[in-house]
């Protein structure tokens, strides 16, 4: 029966709170972590949330009766105690499928974390999980090649492969930059990176780090017999420059570039991993302002949710924080991310803040980098923590050697290579890391100094960003 | 400076080489190569060998020793192979794989008897 228009203000719960409604797999599934302002009822709270990400406005308008908003509309359908804190609460939110574009990571956030994060009746909101229907999942392109073809590429298997970020981040000339390269390479890293700040600076073009640092990787192949890569950044300040430096990156053969997808956008990002698919070229993704965004446990949104986003979007390889270096990272919650750019299936686990079963069908899987802070001996907890399928970067780890970036290398590629023989071998490398370490320097002296050199470097500080844990 | 070391690799020298997993490791022992066997029936993954001319490692494809042993989960069978490959070609680089047919890739791939160069 057709509805009759009443103008005015409505309470949301009268329409989007519905605790009896049972989700579909079709659906999207999100859910917030919210603390309301005093006096709004938990209820009307996951309403307003479920109504600011959908349809809803702060009145009823006449347009409304010219379609099915019962349809449309987010459903808030349950409320939880958020563990350890009593202020807050979860809200989970289901909407269907059809409110958000198709192969759009953009449509969804533009509506899952849009004018809601400013509501006046929330005092603060954070999206701790979506769940992204398998259905939706197939319309987006995902990595260009993700973890196996990768491995088949630079054929490289059966352990964590290595890079390392050069430094000075800023100032190097680019033929200055592409010795340092070089050095790295030929000691034994698999890949070097552009540093996220270094795209195309007076004292170094970008043009000219592209043609020198390709010099590099050709010459280390040829003398180590291995294949190498270089992350050539091209994040750039229009989507026109990004790609013709990506093109250029094509035209020299180089195999793998680089791009910060959240302050170059979603957008763009999107964009280039297509054009990587279409072009063969790897896709490095790193995540520069993420710390703004996923940091505070009350507001923002979690980092599990950035790195589905990215899997979607289209990268390889995607930084996820080391545990033990210098930047943040609980151990459970990045075990729980690690597993959502990699796996097939991830189940909820509420121990890693997983709230819901995440299917991404075939969609390929994104390398975990871990960088920033780590030296050789981090390498037992490294191999131990992220496995075969990771990259392991050590920037001072390698460029810090007193005898250079080539010993730098070769100490960190005897350290891994150690550390995986062990652990196939069934040793418990992270408790007996000292005793597989100390054993492997005795056939090499670079391992040997870089173990003395680093052996006081710990970044023992408490996590801000913890998950969610009773305390009662 | 003296206490500074040079690195030791040059395109001139044919030792400079690598080929990639555990070729930074000293020479395996038998019982070492074993245990990497067991690890790779362990994970219930394909066992296979391949070997080729060190001046060609460079290569996606190295030749296969007659075909990988799926299913095979008697790691001194394993080494027997192996221990055959390195007899027929004895100068050849010799490497170690662990086919993961799961995952369509290899979750093992090492470097287990270098050749002579």
């Amino acid at each position: 029966m057709a509805k009759t228009y009443n103008a005015g203000v409505k309470e949301y719960r009268e329409t989007y709170w519905m605790p009896d409604y049972e989700p579909k797999d079709s659906d999207f599934l999100a859910c917030f972590k919210v603390v309301p302002q005093e006096g709004v009822s938990r209820e009307e709270c996951a309403a307003a949330v479920a109504a600011e990400s959908s349809t809803g406005t702060w009145t009823t308008v006449w347009t409304d009766l010219l379609t099915d908003l019962d349809y449309y509309k987010g459903r808030a359908y349950r409320i939880e105690d958020v563990p350890g804190d009593d202020s807050a609460y979860y809200a989970f939110i289901a909407y269907p499928i059809d409110l958000f574009e198709e192969g759009s990571i953009v449509s969804v956030m533009t509506s899952l974390v849009g004018n809601v994060f400013g509501f006046k009746a929330l005092r603060s909101i954070r999206l701790e999980d979506i769940r992204f229907p398998l259905a939706y999942v197939m319309t987006c392109g995902g990595p260009p090649h993700g973890i196996q073809v990768e491995r088949d590429k630079m054929d490289k298997y059966g352990r964590p492969m290595l890079g390392c970020t050069i430094k000075p981040k800023l100032g190097l000339s680019a033929k200055n930059y592409g010795r340092a390269v070089y050095e790295c390479l030929r000691g034994g890293l698999d890949f070097t990176k552009d540093d996220e700040n270094v795209t195309s600076q007076p004292f170094m073009r970008w043009r000219d780090r592209f043609l020198f640092c390709q010099e590099a990787i050709e010459k280390a192949q040829v003398e180590t017999g291995e294949r190498k890569g270089h992350y050539l950044n091209v994040t750039a300040g229009t989507p026109e420059e990004m790609y013709e430096r990506a093109e250029f990156a094509k035209e020299i053969g180089t195999p793998i570039i680089m791009h910060d997808f959240l302050t170059g956008g979603l957008t763009a990002n999107t964009g280039l991993a297509n054009y990587c698919r279409k072009n063969g070229l790897l896709l490095h993704i790193h995540r520069a302002m993420h710390g703004v965004i996923d940091r505070n446990p009350m507001h923002g949104i979690h980092f599990r949710v950035l790195a589905k986003v990215l899997r979607l979007s289209g990268g390889d390889h995607l930084h996820s924080g080391t545990v033990v270096g210098k930047l943040e990272g609980d151990r459970e919650a990045t075990l729980g991310w690690i597993d959502i750019m990699r796996d097939s299936f991830i189940p909820e686990n509420r121990a890693r803040g997983i709230m819901f079963d995440q299917d991404f069908g075939a969609m390929p899987g994104v390398i975990p980098v871990a960088s920033g802070g780590i030296h050789v001996w981090h390498m037992p907890a490294l191999v131990t923590i992220f496995g075969d399928d990771s990259v392991l970067q050590f920037g001072g780890g390698t460029l810090g050697h007193p005898w250079g970036n080539a010993a730098g290398a070769a100490a960190n590629r005897v350290a891994l290579e150690a550390c995986v023989q062990a652990r196939n071998e069934g040793i418990e490398v992270e408790k007996n890391g000292k005793e597989v370490l100390t054993n492997a320097a005795k056939h090499s002296p670079e391992l040997k100094i870089a173990m003395e050199t680093w052996k006081e470097i710990k970044f023992e500080f408490d996590t801000v960003d913890k998950l969610d844990v009773a305390h009662k | 400076m003296s206490q500074v070391q040079d690195y030791p690799s040059r395109i001139s020298d044919p030792k400079s080489r690598k080929a990639e997993t555990f070729s930074y490791l000293p020479k395996m022992t038998d019982d070492q190569i074993k245990k990497q066997v067991e690890y790779i029936i362990s994970k219930g993954w394909n066992p296979a060998i391949e070997h080729t001319e060190p001046e060609n490692a460079f290569s996606y494809y190295w030749y296969m020793w007659k075909l990988p042993m799926f299913g095979e989960t008697d790691a001194s069978a394993v080494l027997a192979e192996v221990n055959n490959c390195i007899k027929a070609n004895p100068n050849n680089h010799v490497r170690l794989i662990g086919y993961d047919n799961f995952a369509q890739s290899q979750g093992a791939n090492m470097l287990i008897k270098r050749g002579d160069m």
